[in-house]
C-alpha cells in the first residue's frame, strides 16, 4: 500500500485540478452541472428528504438556474454550506451560486466580493416565545436568554436591538438550526431569534406549535437572495434574470401549467419577450432562446414555487406579506423583459 | 634521493556532491532545501495570485474594527463596542479557562479512577474497567453533547425555582442553603463582592484587582510561614527524635492572614436570585461552558486513568513488599512510595493527555461556548470575511499555547525525573 | 490395668474427629463477598456507593428501554405508542427511526442498489489486512494488498477503470525505473521513481485515458463524494488518512531521526506544527483556506481536500509512532547493517523499518482508533458524519423532530464496538511482539 496510495491521490487531485475556464458560464456547460450552495438542512427552505434529494425555496432557485443554463433542472449538485463556510465556497469557486437564505449587506457586497443578484425572499429578524411567558413584545425581554445561532447577522442585530432598547440579555450561542430547536424546546434561552420565514419553519415543526408565538417586532432588514462571485457579470446576469423570470412570470400570470401554451405566442409582447417568441433576450447572456421557459418549467413561477414549498398551504404556513407582487401590495418588482 | 610525493592535491570533482560522504549530506540538504522553498514559494504565489483575483488583500487591520457581537461569557470587561482584537483575547481566555480546569478536573479523575481500577474490590474494580474503555472508545464530540443534553433535559428551567403565590412553595429548590442553582440554561452560583474593597487598577488588558491581589499575596506570606514552621519542626526532630506537633500551627498560619485580610476587605457572597427571566446577583455559568468542561474532563480522565494504571503497574512489586515491611499501611504504601516513583512513567503521556485536552477544547463549537475558534475564527472570521488572516492567526495561536504548555510540562518532567548519574 | 491407665492421662483420642467446615465467612459466596467487596470500612463504603450508583442508573434508564418501540413511522407515532402501553407520562425508546434510517446511519446517501460496493471493499479490507498482521499467510496476498487502495477507490467512486489502472500503470512504470537504475546509483533510483510516475501522469495519461474509454469503455456507474456519508464517510476517510499518511509518516520519522540538521529541523517543525493544532482547525483550512494555496481556478471536492489534511495530520502522529519503533530497536542493528556495507537506503529498507514498522504496529492501530474518532469533527465543514450530521439531518424531517438520545446511543454503541475491538487487537498485538522480543 504505502507509497503508492499518497502519490496516487495527488496524482488524481492534479488531474482533476485543471485550469480555470474563462467563465463561470463556460465552466458549468463544460461540467455539465450547477454546484449550488444551499443550507445544511432548514426545512422549507433547503433540506434533503429521506433519499437524499433536496427541496425547498431556496432549491428550486438552483433548479430554475440548471434548467435555464443546462436544460435540465436536475443537474444540480447541492452543496450544504454551514454559516461559516458559505462564502467562502463561493469566493473559492467550489460552489457557482449561493442560494442559502444569505441577507444582501453593504459590507458583503463590497468587501467580502460576492453579488447578490436580488432578494428572493423580504425577511426579517423577529422572536420566537412560549406563550406561557406571556410576553407579547419583544421589548419585555429584558434579561431573557435569547438561543441564536452564531455566523449570521442576526447576532449583530441583537446586540444592536438590546442595546438601542437599553436592555440586557444572555446570548446562549447554538451552532445549527437544529441545535437551537433543542435547546429552546428544552426551555434553555427564553427567546429564539433568527429570521422570521426561519421561525415559522421552525414553530411549525413543534409538536404543540400553538404554545409558542412569534413577537411582533421585526427587529431589522433581512433581504435574503442569491449571490454569485463578483467579477463575472454575464453569470451574475444569468442568476439575477432566472430569478426575474421566475417573479415576472407570476406577475403576467405564466405558471408551470400554461408556459406551454403561452409559449406559442400571445398577445402579450412582454410574455413573448420573455419566453422567447419575440426577440432573442437568451442570446444577451449568452443562452438560448427558452431559457425562461425552461427556468418556469422546473418548478412554476415565483408564486407557485413559495405556494409549494413555504406558503400557507405548507406546515410552515408564510404569508406572503411583502413577498407579494407589487401589484398586490408587496415589494416584488422586477425590471422590464425587454 | 627521492622524497615522498605530496599525495596528489585533493581537487574537487562535482561528482563528489554525490558519490563523497563527506559532501553528499551537504547535497541532500541543499537539494531539500531548494525544493521546499520552491515549494513554499509556490504556495505562497498561489496565495497572492488568488488574493488578487478576489480583489482582497492580506492585513490584520480588521482586528482594530468594531466587534459589535456579545459574547456569554467574558472574564475580562467586554461589550460589544470593544474591538474584534478584545474579543479575540476574550475568547482565548475562555480557551484557556476551560483548558486549566479540564486538566485539573480530567487528572484528579484519572488518579481516582486508575487506582481505584486496580482495587481489590471486585464492583469497583469493574465499574471503573467500563467507565474507562466506554470512555476512551467513543469520539469525544459525543460526549460533550451527550453532557449539553443532559444539562439541559435533567435540570429545571429557571422558572420552576419561582415560589409560588398560591402555595407559598418553589416547584425546586436550591442547593446549599440557597446558594447554588442548576438551571437548563445556566448554573448559578454566588459571587464574591467586598463592600469596602480597595478597587483595581485600570489596565489596557484587564483590571486587576486589589482586593484578590492582596490575598493572593497573604496566601503567598502564609506559604512562606509554612515552610519556615515545618524547617523549624525537622530541626528539632533531628535533635530530639520527637516531633512537635504543627498541624494546627499550620493550619492558623495558613488560614489565618487570609481570613483576616477577606473580613478586612469586606467579604461577601452574592447569592444568586430569580428576577425576572433569570438569576441575578450571582455568577451564571453558562451550561455550554459546563458541558464541554465536563465531556472534556471525563473523556480525558478515562485516558490518564490508564495512564496511572500503567505507571502503578510500572512500580515493581518489590517496592510495595519493601513499605509493607516496613510497617506502612496500604494507603500510605501508595501515596508514599508507589506514587511518587510511578510519576515518572505518568508524566511524559500525561503532557500529550493535556495538549489533547487543550486542543479538544475547540469542540466548543459544538456547544456554542465561545471560545478562541468561537470569536476569532468564527464570528469575526464571518462577520469580517477573512478567513486566511483569522485561521492563520488562530492556528499560530493555538500552536503557542501547545508549545507553552509541552514546555512548562518538560521542566516539571525534568524535576521529577530520575536522576542518573 | 485399663484403669491406672485410665487414672494416669484424662483423655486420649484414638480416633481423628472429621474436618469440621470451615467457617462460614471463609467459604463460598460469603468469603467472596468479604474478599472482594467488604474487606474493611473504605471498600465497603465504595462497593455500597458503587451499588448506588448502578442502581440509579438502572432504574433512569431500564424503564426508557422496556418502553423501545420498533415500529413506528414518525416520533408522534412513538410517542403514542409508548402513552398507549404503558400509560400517560412514561417515556420511552423510538428505535422506530434507526429502523427506518439505519442505511443512512451507515451508508449516508450512497444510491441503495450499489450498497454492495462498500460492502465489498470493507470485505476486502480484511483480505488487504490479513498478510500484513499474518505473516504466517502466503507471501502472494501482499500483491492484493498493494493493489488494494486502488481496487477501493474504483469501487467506491465508480466510473470508468482506466484513470485508476492509468494510476497503477504510473506506479509500475516507477518501480520498473527503480529496479533497472539502481544497479548504477540509488540516487538516481529514486529520482527516477518519483519522476517517471509523475512525467507519466502528467502528459500520457490524458490522451492514454481518452484512447482506451473510446476503445473499451469499462465502467461502473460513478457516485459522487457528496453521497458519501455517515460510517462510510468516517471509514474512507480514516482507513484513506493512515494508509495515504504511512509514506509520508515514515519519512517524517526518519527525517527527524537525521544527522542533517536542515532535514531534521523541517521535519521536526512539520511534526510539531501540526501536532499543535487542533484537528479541526485543519479542517478549517482544508474547507476555506486550501483553495488558496493552490494554483487559482484549482477546485475539488471537500472529501477530498478534507483528506489531504487529514493525511497530514496523521502522517504528524504516525511518524511519532515509528520514531518510537526505531527508537526501540537495539543498537546493534544499525552497527550490523553498517558493518555489512549496506547503504542509507538499503539498511532502511532491508534491516531497520521491517522490524521498526513491526514493532510500531500496536501505535498505529492506537493512532488509528484515535483518527477514526476525529473524523466526527468534519461535520463542522457541512459533511454527513455519523455523530452529528446525519442525526441533524433526519431531525430536519418533520416525522423525526425532537428524537435525540436514540441516534447518539446507536452510533455511540457502533463506535464503541470497533473501537473496543480494535483497541483489544492492539493490546494482544503488543503482548504477542514483547515476547517475540525476549
Amino acid at each position: 500500500m504505502k507509497k503508492s496510495v499518497f502519490l496516487g491521490t495527488l496524482g488524481v487531485a492534479c488531474l482533476s485540478a485543471g485550469i480555470a475556464a474563462a467563465s463561470t458560464l463556460d465552466e458549468v456547460k463544460a461540467r455539465g452541472e450547477l454546484n449550488c450552495g444551499v443550507n445544511t438542512g432548514l426545512v422549507g427552505f433547503a433540506a434533503p428528504d429521506a433519499n437524499g434529494n433536496w427541496s425547498g425555496f431556496d432549491v428550486a432557485i438552483c433548479k430554475a438556474v440548471a434548467a435555464a443554463v443546462l436544460g435540465d433542472a436536475s443537474k444540480v449538485k447541492y452543496v450544504p454550506t454551514t454559516g461559516q463556510t458559505r462564502f467562502t465556497a463561493l469566493a473559492s469557486g467550489e460552489i457557482d451560486m449561493l442560494a442559502r437564505n444569505s441577507t444582501w449587506t453593504f459590507s458583503r457586497d463590497t468587501d467580502l466580493k460576492l453579488d447578490f443578484v436580488g432578494v428572493n425572499y423580504y425577511d426579517g429578524q423577529g422572536f420566537m416565545v412560549r406563550k406561557e411567558l406571556g410576553v407579547t413584545s419583544a421589548k419585555e425581554l429584558d434579561g431573557a436568554s435569547v438561543c441564536i445561532q452564531t455566523g449570521t447577522t442576526t447576532e449583530l442585530n441583537l446586540a444592536d436591538f438590546f442595546k438601542a432598547n437599553n436592555m440586557s440579555y444572555q446570548p446562549i450561542t447554538i451552532d445549527s438550526n437544529a441545535e437551537g430547536e433543542q435547546q429552546y424546546l428544552a426551555g434553555a434561552c427564553d427567546a429564539y431569534t433568527t429570521d422570521a420565514s426561519g421561525l415559522a419553519a421552525t414553530r411549525a415543526a413543534f409538536a404543540d406549535p400553538e404554545n409558542h408565538i412569534i413577537l411582533p417586532e421585526i427587529i431589522s432588514k433581512e433581504p435574503l437572495g442569491p449571490a454569485v462571485r463578483h467579477g463575472d457579470n454575464q453569470w451574475g446576469d444569468i442568476v439575477r434574470w432566472t430569478l426575474n423570470a421566475l417573479i415576472a412570470a407570476e406577475e403576467y400570470g405564466v405558471t408551470s401549467a400554461n408556459v406551454d401554451e403561452l409559449a406559442k405566442g400571445t398577445e402579450n409582447p412582454e410574455i413573448n419577450r420573455l419566453l422567447g417568441v419575440e426577440g432573442d433576450l437568451g442570446a444577451m447572456t449568452g443562452l438560448d432562446k427558452d431559457w425562461a421557459l425552461r427556468a418556469i418549467k422546473a418548478g412554476g413561477n415565483y408564486g407557485e414555487i413559495f405556494a409549494a414549498t413555504i406558503g400557507e398551504s405548507t406546515p410552515i404556513g408564510l404569508a406572503r406579506g411583502l413577498n407579494a407582487q407589487w401589484t398586490q401590495g408587496g415589494l416584488l418588482y422586477t425590471p422590464p423583459f425587454r | 634521493m627521492t622524497s615522498a610525493s605530496d599525495a596528489p592535491e585533493p581537487g574537487f570533482r562535482l561528482s563528489q556532491l554525490i558519490y563523497d560522504t563527506r559532501y553528499r549530506s551537504l547535497t541532500i540538504q541543499v537539494v531539500t532545501f531548494i525544493l521546499v522553498m520552491a515549494g513554499i514559494a509556490w504556495l505562497i504565489d498561489n496565495t497572492i495570485q488568488n488574493l488578487n483575483q478576489l480583489g482582497k488583500d492580506f492585513n490584520f487591520s480588521f482586528l482594530t474594527n468594531r466587534a459589535g457581537y456579545d459574547i456569554g461569557q467574558q472574564l475580562i470587561p467586554y461589550t460589544n463596542d470593544n474591538t474584534h482584537a478584545r474579543a479575540m483575547l476574550v475568547g482565548l481566555l475562555n480557551t484557556l479557562w476551560v483548558s486549566a480546569l479540564g486538566c485539573a478536573t480530567a487528572t484528579v479523575i484519572g488518579i481516582f479512577v486508575g487506582v481505584l481500577r486496580l482495587s481489590k474490590n471486585w464492583l469497583v474494580a469493574r465499574l471503573m474497567t467500563i467507565y474507562v474503555e466506554t470512555f476512551r472508545n467513543i469520539p469525544v464530540l459525543l460526549w460533550i453533547l451527550v453532557s449539553l443534553a443532559l444539562l439541559t433535559e435533567l435540570t429545571p428551567s429557571p422558572n420552576e425555582y419561582r415560589i409560588n403565590p398560591a402555595t407559598g412553595e418553589a416547584g425546586v429548590t436550591m442547593w446549599l442553603f440557597d446558594s447554588i442553582a442548576p438551571t437548563n440554561r445556566y448554573t448559578a452560583v454566588p459571587s464574591v463582592e467586598f463592600t469596602h474593597g480597595l478597587g483595581a487598577i485600570n489596565t489596557a488588558f484587564a483590571p486587576i484587582s486589589l482586593n484578590y491581589l492582596l490575598i493572593v499575596m497573604a496566601l503567598i506570606g502564609s506559604f512562606w510561614a509554612n515552610r519556615r514552621l515545618l524547617a523549624h519542626a525537622h530541626q528539632v526532630q533531628d535533635a530530639t527524635g520527637v516531633r512537635p506537633t504543627t498541624w494546627w500551627k499550620s493550619l492558623l498560619i495558613l488560614l489565618g492572614p487570609v481570613v483576616v485580610v477577606a473580613l478586612a476587605l469586606g467579604f461577601k457572597l452574592n447569592e444568586p436570585e430569580l428576577k425576572g427571566f433569570n438569576f441575578v446577583g450571582g455568577t451564571n455559568v453558562s451550561n455550554a461552558f459546563v458541558a464541554l468542561w465536563l465531556g472534556l474532563s471525563l473523556y480525558t480522565g478515562a485516558f490518564i486513568a490508564e495512564i496511572v494504571r500503567a505507571g502503578i503497574l510500572a512500580v515493581s512489586k518489590g517496592q510495595t513488599e519493601a513499605a509493607f515491611a516496613l510497617g506502612l499501611r496500604p494507603n500510605r504504601t501508595m501515596s508514599l512510595v508507589v506514587l511518587p516513583q510511578a510519576l515518572r512513567v505518568i508524566v511524559p503521556p500525561l503532557i500529550s493527555q493535556f495538549l489533547n485536552l487543550t486542543k479538544n477544547s475547540s469542540l466548543a463549537i459544538a456547544v456554542g461556548y465561545m471560545d478562541l475558534r468561537g470569536t476569532l475564527g468564527g464570528i469575526t472570521l464571518n462577520q469580517t470575511g477573512r478567513e486566511l488572516e483569522a485561521i492563520l492567526l488562530m492556528m499560530l495561536i493555538y500552536l503557542m499555547i501547545s508549545l507553552t504548555i509541552s514546555g512548562v510540562m518538560n521542566v516539571y518532567n525534568n524535576t521529577v525525573k530520575l536522576k542518573e548519574r | 490395668m485399663s484403669d491406672t491407665n485410665a487414672q494416669s492421662t484424662a483423655f486420649v483420642r484414638e480416633a481423628m474427629l472429621p474436618a469440621k467446615p470451615a467457617p462460614v465467612t471463609q467459604v463460598g459466596a460469603v468469603r467472596w463477598l468479604r474478599e472482594n467487596l467488604f474487606a474493611g470500612p473504605v471498600n465497603s463504603a465504595l462497593t455500597l456507593i458503587g451499588m448506588f450508583l448502578v442502581y440509579t442508573l438502572v432504574t433512569h434508564f431500564y424503564p426508557w428501554f422496556r418502553h423501545s418501540v420498533w415500529n413506528a413511522n414518525s416520533m408522534a407515532e412513538c410517542r403514542a405508542a409508548v402513552t398507549a402501553s404503558f400509560g400517560d407520562g412514561a417515556t420511552g425508546a423510538c428505535w422506530a427511526m434507526i429502523r427506518e434510517r439505519w442505511h443512512q446511519f451507515i451508508f449516508g446517501f450512497y444510491p441503495p442498489e450499489l450498497y454492495w460496493r462498500p460492502i465489498a471493499v470493507f470485505v476486502l479490507l480484511f483480505v488487504a489486512l490479513a498478510p500484513i498482521l499474518f505473516t504466517q499467510l502466503p507471501r502472494v496476498m501482499l500483491g492484493f494488498s498493494v493493489i488494494y487502495p486502488l481496487v477501493a477507490i474504483w469501487l467506491l467512486w465508480g466510473g470508468s477503470i482506466w484513470p485508476v489502472t492509468m494510476v497503477a500503470v504510473g506506479f509500475g512504470l516507477g518501480w520498473l525505473a527503480m529496479r533497472r537504475l539502481s544497479a548504477y546509483s540509488s540516487i538516481l533510483a529514486i529520482v527516477a521513481a518519483v519522476l517517471v510516475p509523475v512525467l507519466f501522469w502528467l502528459f500520457a495519461v490524458g490522451p492514454l485515458d481518452d484512447l482506451l474509454t473510446s476503445v473499451l469503455p469499462i465502467g461502473i456507474e460513478p457516485v459522487a463524494s457528496d453521497r458519501f456519508g455517515g460510517f462510510l464517510l468516517a471509514i474512507t476517510i480514516g482507513v484513506g488518512g493512515i494508509v495515504m499518511s504511512l509514506p509520508l509518516g515514515i519519512i517524517l520519522a526518519l527525517g527527524r531521526q537525521s544527522d542533517m540538521f536542515l532535514i531534521k529541523t523541517f521535519s521536526v517543525v512539520f511534526i510539531e506544527f501540526i501536532r499543535g493544532v487542533p484537528l479541526i482547525t485543519l479542517l478549517f483550512v482544508a474547507s476555506l483556506l486550501l483553495n488558496y494555496f493552490l494554483p487559482p481556478g484549482t477546485n475539488f471536492d471537500i472529501i477530498l481536500r478534507v483528506m489531504i489534511l487529514v493525511t497530514m495530520f496523521a502522517a504528524a502522529y504516525i511518524a511519532e509512532v515509528i520514531r518510537g519503533g526505531l527508537a526501540a530497536l537495539p543498537r546493534g542493528q544499525y552497527e550490523a547493517a553498517d558493518a555489512l556495507g549496506l547503504d542509507y537506503w538499503k539498511a532502511q529498507r532491508l534491516i531497520i523499518l521491517p522490524q521498526a514498522l513491526k514493532i510500531s504496529i500496536p501505535g498505529i492501530v492506537s493512532t488509528f482508533i484515535g483518527m477514526f474518532k476525529d473524523t466526527t469533527l468534519v461535520t463542522f465543514v457541512g459533511l454527513f458524519d455519523p455523530l452529528k450530521g446525519i442525526p441533524d439531518f433526519i431531525r430536519a424531517d418533520f416525522n423525526w423532530k425532537g428524537i435525540y438520545w436514540e441516534p447518539f446511543i446507536f452510533v455511540g454503541a457502533i463506535f464503541f464496538i470497533l473501537n473496543f475491538s480494535m483497541s483489544r487487537y492492539s493490546m494482544y498485538l503488543e503482548r504477542k511482539l514483547k515476547r517475540d522480543h525476549r
